[in-house]
């Protein structure tokens, strides 16, 4: 699938595409066929900043971004995990 | 060290309103991201692989323990708790919003502070050597040239829209602790024949993708020229630097390409012009600046003597203690590299508590190292055992200065949207793994960078470490024989990548092949140039 | 082109086209010539009695060699108008005035109101570029 990420434009924080709004969570990110309408009206409503595409999969553990970097920004630092969105989580979720 | 008058407090001032001007009309839609990208970056303000990451300025890496406090203030307000120690004597905050940075940076003009030009492609922050002011071997202080020139690249509106950034150095010793030479222009101050005293410019060096030692340009700047020469050097790179090509736009690539004898021709011939401009400073506003860098009131009479009978204190004294050019004083580095820690992270109680320290025991005086640690630059031998309780207590008091656990290593693929791969976590395993053994190895720097960007400085390490991207999995290349010293040399690679785990094995092994070969007080870098890398290659790669 | 948006002379607008820089030297009745950001500035210095006009181009705002270029001409002692045209916005204003400029043709027009303010924005300056007549704080410091 290809889901689309980027920054809250006042608080930086990382966000996804639902299909109508942002989630701080990748889990509630969707598949979007045709990414480059949506941030460019998203870009220019200020509701996202730097959004881009990325390809993930569908897992039964939830989203997972294709590639490692998309992984810890959904994830949090690997090294800081008390700061992340699911305290739970472990440094190996991401690879 | 350098206080703000009024004009100083004008121009931050001036800046703060300026950047906050700008923030409103991103955010109000007046101002397009592209527009804006550039002057939030002029302002130290990325957009980073988790939120807006702030660089705040540390003028050639010094800081008063009011700074210090309002830091840590800083990282407990706006941020998580914490701040970043750079290798560029900066600090960052990675967790910043762009709708809160004005007023951030309004706290900081109030304790002088900014974080003017720390990215984008102007003059960024100036670094020198870190010891300034207190070192045996210095002809003089460094910093009050830094200064100057911190105020003339300050908003120089010719100069804030050049091919890309621009990095200065300036040191005053023979010993280069600052890597002067891998930096667009590095200085130093030296005394010719006559027994004046000028600056010797080095120009071009870097590192990155083209790591280049900057070849001596100019081996005679006279004092009252230096902005002139400084000026003719930039206006030379604004207009003939590459814009075509974001890997080659630095100047180092321009020296390369036209050769150093064509580059000091264009050059010459510019500063020929800039002195009949009328743009040097006089020699008064240098004399001004010094003031503020007269030596302390160092007290005398004081004893050299320390009792090292408790074994923890008496090891740090040995590692992280070194000479000071006032009889009864030393330089005290306190490690940000505790074993099995983030190199270069400090909480707000830390910064707070450093400041505090700078207060009571140097002079109220701090300075950050490229190598990630903060020195506290005059402290009394006398004093030295109380100090160190005090940063035991604050998780502080890591004996390791430039042992294998003294890692340096870039935020990486944790923090950074330009990373391939996490240096942090390697570095952690290297801490644990070398633990036992920091002090047996002695003096071993190694470095980790997590991209081809280098701000590990990789390329400097007796061990360098250089993260890549193989096919979507951390790798890791290995590296031998760097350093920043007076015997500038860039580090080579040594075979095929490693993982994660793989690589801490190989580091370890390398030193078992330096362990068995080393002879009469030859640091891991020095067997390693005389013996060469077949022995280690062979014990890596078997 | 319309009149440059800013202008600070006394005289209007030079309003005679523009001849592109390697076309100037032949064409002795042109007054007014176009730089762009790779030209060199110093070519027009056999000619600085017969200019008007000079309007230097920044077609990318971050490509600063236009600020280089302006700066060389005003040095050398031209006293006509100097346009900066293209991608500027309200954020580069100050700065083009620093090294020289008195006109400003930004090719989409600025907000009135915001250009004031960006004009505004530097009670003193650190740097002495000679060219845009300011005192320098250092100059300021020691009297000069």
């Amino acid at each position: 699938m290809k889901i689309v990420t980027g920054n809250d434009l006042k608080t930086g924080a990382v966000i996804w595409w639902t299909g109508e709004s942002w989630s701080i969570h990748v889990n509630d990110a969707v598949d979007v066929a045709d990414a480059a309408p949506v941030i460019a009206a998203e870009e220019a409503a200020r509701r996202v900043n730097g959004a881009y595409v990325i390809d993930a999969a569908a897992t039964p553990e939830g989203i997972r971004p294709a590639h490692i970097k998309e992984r810890i920004r959904a994830l949090g630092p690997t090294v800081r995990l008390d700061l992340s969105l699911d305290p739970t989580a472990t440094p190996d979720r991401v690879l | 060290m350098y206080l703000y008058d009024q004009y100083d407090q004008t121009m931050v001032d001036a800046r703060v309103a300026e950047f906050r001007d700008q923030t409103r009309r991103r955010i109000e839609g007046t101002l397009s991201e592209a527009a804006f990208r550039p002057l939030r970056l002029q302002n130290g303000l990325y957009l980073q692989l988790h939120a807006y990451m702030l660089r705040v300025a540390i003028p050639y890496g010094t800081l008063s323990g009011a700074q210090l406090s309002v830091l840590g203030d800083i990282a407990d307000k706006y941020d998580r708790g914490y701040g970043h120690f750079t290798t560029r004597q900066n600090i960052q905050y990675n967790w910043i919003k762009l709708d809160e940075t004005p007023d951030l940076l309004a706290d900081l003009a109030k304790v002088e502070m900014h974080a003017i030009q720390t990215s984008g492609n102007c003059i960024r922050n100036i670094s020198a050597d870190h010891f300034a002011g207190a070192a045996p071997d210095e002809i003089i202080d460094p910093r009050p040239y830094a200064e100057l020139l911190r105020q003339w690249s300050s908003f120089h509106p010719e100069f804030l829209a050049l091919p890309r950034k621009f990095k200065i150095c300036v040191i005053a010793s023979e010993t280069d602790r600052a890597a002067m030479r891998l930096h667009d222009i590095g200085i130093r101050i030296v005394r010719n024949d006559a027994g004046e005293i000028g600056a010797a410019f080095y120009i071009g060096g870097g590192m990155g993708r083209t790591p280049i030692i900057a070849p001596l340009i100019k081996a005679f700047v006279p004092l009252d020229q230096l902005i002139t020469y400084s000026e003719a050097v930039l206006r030379v790179y604004n207009r003939y630097g590459r814009r075509d090509n974001k890997y080659k736009a630095r100047i180092k690539i321009l020296v390369h390409e036209l050769g150093q004898e064509e580059f000091t021709r264009q050059v010459e011939a510019e500063y020929a012009h800039m002195q009949t401009q009328a743009i040097e400073p006089p020699l008064a506003e240098l004399e001004r600046i010094k003031a503020y860098f007269a030596d302390p009131a160092f007290e005398t009479g004081l004893s050299e003597a320390i009792d090292l009978s408790n074994p923890d204190f008496a090891r740090w004294v040995r590692s992280n203690t070194g000479a000071h050019k006032a009889p009864g004083y030393a330089t005290v580095v306190i490690s940000l590299k505790p074993i099995g820690g983030i190199p270069g992270d400090a909480t707000g109680d830390q910064i707070r508590v450093m400041g505090d320290l700078a207060k009571a025991y140097s002079f109220d005086e701090a300075r950050v190292t490229h190598t990630q640690n903060i020195v506290l630059p005059h402290v009394k031998k006398a004093n030295l055992f109380a100090l160190w309780q005090a940063l035991v207590a604050a998780d502080l008091g890591t004996a390791n200065l430039d042992q294998i656990t003294d890692i340096i290593a870039c935020p990486g693929l944790d923090y950074c949207s330009l990373a391939n791969a996490r240096s942090i976590p390697l570095a952690q395993k290297l801490s644990e793994r070398f633990a036992d053994k920091a002090e047996l190895l002695g003096e071993l720097k190694l470095k980790i960078s997590g991209c081809i960007n280098a701000c590990g400085h990789h390329h400097a390490g007796h061990i360098g470490i250089l993260g890549v991207d193989r096919k979507g999995v951390e790798n890791y290349q290995l590296l031998f024989g760097g350093s920043e010293g007076a015997d500038t040399s860039l580090a080579s690679i040594v075979g095929p990548g490693f993982t994660e785990d793989g690589i801490v094995d190989a580091v370890e092994k390398a030193t078992e092949v330096y362990l068995a070969q080393r002879e009469d007080g030859e640091r891991f870098l020095d067997t390693y140039r005389r013996v060469g890398v077949t022995p280690f290659k062979e014990a890596i790669y078997g | 082109m319309a009149d440059p948006q800013f202008l600070f002379r006394d005289e209007p607008a030079v309003s005679a086209p523009t001849v592109a820089l390697s076309a100037f030297a032949e064409d002795t009745n042109a007054t007014a010539v176009v730089i762009q950001p790779g030209e060199d500035a110093r070519d027009l210095f056999p000619h600085l009695d017969r200019l008007a006009l000079v309007e230097i181009t920044f077609p990318a705002f971050t490509d600063g060699r236009g600020y280089s270029s302006a700066r060389i001409l005003r040095e050398a002692g031209y006293t006509g108008e100097l346009r900066a045209s293209g991608d500027l916005g309200v954020d580069q204003l100050s700065h083009l005035r620093r090294v020289g400029f008195d006109a400003i043709a930004p090719q989409t027009p600025l907000d009135p109101a915001e250009a004031e303010t960006a004009f505004a924005t530097w009670p003193q300056v650190y740097q002495a570029t000679v060219v845009d007549g300011r005192k320098p704080i250092w100059a300021l410091r020691h009297g000069l």
